[in-house]
């Protein structure tokens, strides 16, 4: 990217600790790998939030210790996790059942692209040599009540991460309800991407241009009156 | 009396034949069951098709099995992982199919074949690649496709402990696909850490009853993937 984007939006971190504000005290949540575990470090006081790791454990605490860990006690990303206080382990029907069956109330998910309409493209760039793995995110995104994406807003190369249509192979379709990043806070709306927030210093152009996919400016509903989902 | 304690890994799994549906539980390295996936590659059956959520890293467990050439087929949710060599390359050469099945389906396809249940429809994958040939049926306005259940001829599962009765026990987050696989295959063999007399393990917290179970032996301090891979080992 130019220069002239150094210093301009959000760290990950701060994007991690913007996701945590939007988390509601009592909220059972999964975490994907990636940039969205940083949000278990970032929820605010006085909230308390009971995180799912799909592998089979209610109640995920943080990186053990070095030398306490147990490699029988590990997340979805294989890292050695520990369990806080009031932890289940479960087996893997009983823990998709709470992911398919609409019991956890959050997931957020790193992404690939995010179209308009909510279509999330997470888990192939479909290159032929590449050797597909989905592991759980199609059962997240089609079970999980409200779905976060957490990304950067452009991929290295400088293109957009939000499209009108993805051309990565699909997670799912129309799951996504909000994303994060860097740049902005965009809610997914009948009517495509409504801008709800920028970050400091950012101008509404700024992303536009960086976004492919009309954005609808922060506070108008288009008139075509969509509502939002 | 029933007994279902058996000396050796190796006696345990001596009746594995050529062309065996085979699951093996884990995910990762949690709840693989490293020493009875060494007495297979000793034991030599191959043409097997293996479930399991993964297929292993570096070249122990698992990953030593497919390195063998044992493994015609994998049936899994994520196939490659960290030190996860193996598989890629067979695969990318074409000696090892590949049918890829979403965590959640794969799990509750194993759970449906031992519970009797031949197909199940599931909103997963729906409008994704992974929908190809699966059937789509509308329930209640929203889409769904049918997934089959899994059985299997062999389960080889680790736990904690076990009784002679074949009741069981688990390590944390080492649980994951076992109680699963264990109701799916017609022979489920299992290695535990302890095997402990009847009635030392309490009835309320038995999380695979016996019936699940056909062979139990000890393997008293079993080995870590993540180990043996740090420090280079490659089995055989």
């Amino acid at each position: 990217m130019s220069e002239l984007t150094e210093g301009l939006g959000l760290t990950r971190d701060a994007m991690a600790q913007r996701v945590a504000v939007d988390i509601r005290d009592g909220a059972y949540v999964n975490l994907g790998i990636g940039i969205p575990e940083l949000v278990a470090k970032y929820v605010p006081e006085g909230r308390e939030v009971i995180y799912h790791t799909e592998n089979g454990l209610l109640g995920m605490g943080p990186s053990p210790e070095e030398g306490q860990g147990d490699p029988e006690l590990i997340n979805a990303g294989k890292r050695q996790v520990t369990a806080n206080l009031g932890a289940a382990f479960f087996h893997h029907a009983d823990s998709f059942a709470m992911i398919r069956g609409g019991h956890l109330d959050l997931c957020v998910l790193g992404a690939l692209q995010v179209a308009a309409n909510g279509d999330l493209a997470n888990w192939s760039t479909g290159a032929p040599d590449a050797i597909p793995a989905v592991g759980g995110a199609m059962d997240l995104v089609a079970g999980v009540k409200t779905i976060y994406v957490i990304t950067q807003h452009c991929t290295k190369n400088g293109d957009p991460k939000l499209v009108e249509t993805c051309s990565y192979p699909l997670t799912g379709l129309a799951v996504v309800d909000r994303v994060f990043t860097d740049l902005a806070v965009i809610d997914i709306t009948d009517s495509g991407f409504q801008l709800v927030e920028l970050s400091p210093g950012v101008s509404f152009d700024y992303v536009q241009e960086r976004t492919g996919a009309p954005l609808i400016p922060i506070g108008e509903t288009p008139s075509s009156g969509g509502t939002e989902r | 009396m029933i007994d279902k304690r058996i000396a050796s890994v190796d006696e345990a799994v001596a009746n594995v034949f050529d062309g065996a549906t085979v699951m093996v539980g884990g995910f990762g390295e949690a709840g693989s069951p490293i020493e009875l996936l060494h007495a297979l590659i000793d034991q030599g059956a191959t043409g097997l098709t293996v479930v399991n959520n993964n297929t292993g890293s570096g070249e122990v467990g698992l990953a030593a099995l497919i390195k063998a050439g044992r493994v015609a087929k994998m049936i899994c949710s994520y196939p490659r992982t960290t030190n996860s060599t193996v598989f890629p390359e067979l695969y990318r050469s074409g000696r090892v199919e590949l049918e890829l099945v979403p965590q959640g389906t794969l799990a509750e396809r194993i759970r449906a074949g031992g519970a009797g249940i031949p197909a199940f429809y599931t909103q997963t994958a729906v409008g994704t690649p992974l929908e190809e040939g699966q059937e789509r049926r509308s329930f209640n306005g929203r889409d769904y496709l049918l997934a089959t259940g899994l059985t299997a001829d062999f389960a080889l599962i680790k736990g904690r402990a076990a009784d002679p009765h074949g009741n069981l026990v688990y390590n944390k987050t080492a649980r994951n696909f076992a109680p699963l696989m264990a109701m799916a295959a017609r022979t489920t063999v299992v290695q535990v850490a302890e095997i402990v007399a009847l009635g030392e393990l309490d009835a309320e917290v038995v999380v695979t009853p016996g019936i699940f179970v056909e062979r139990v032996v000890a393997v008293a301090n079993p080995q870590h993937e993540s180990v043996l891979v740090a420090s280079g080992v490659s089995y055989p």
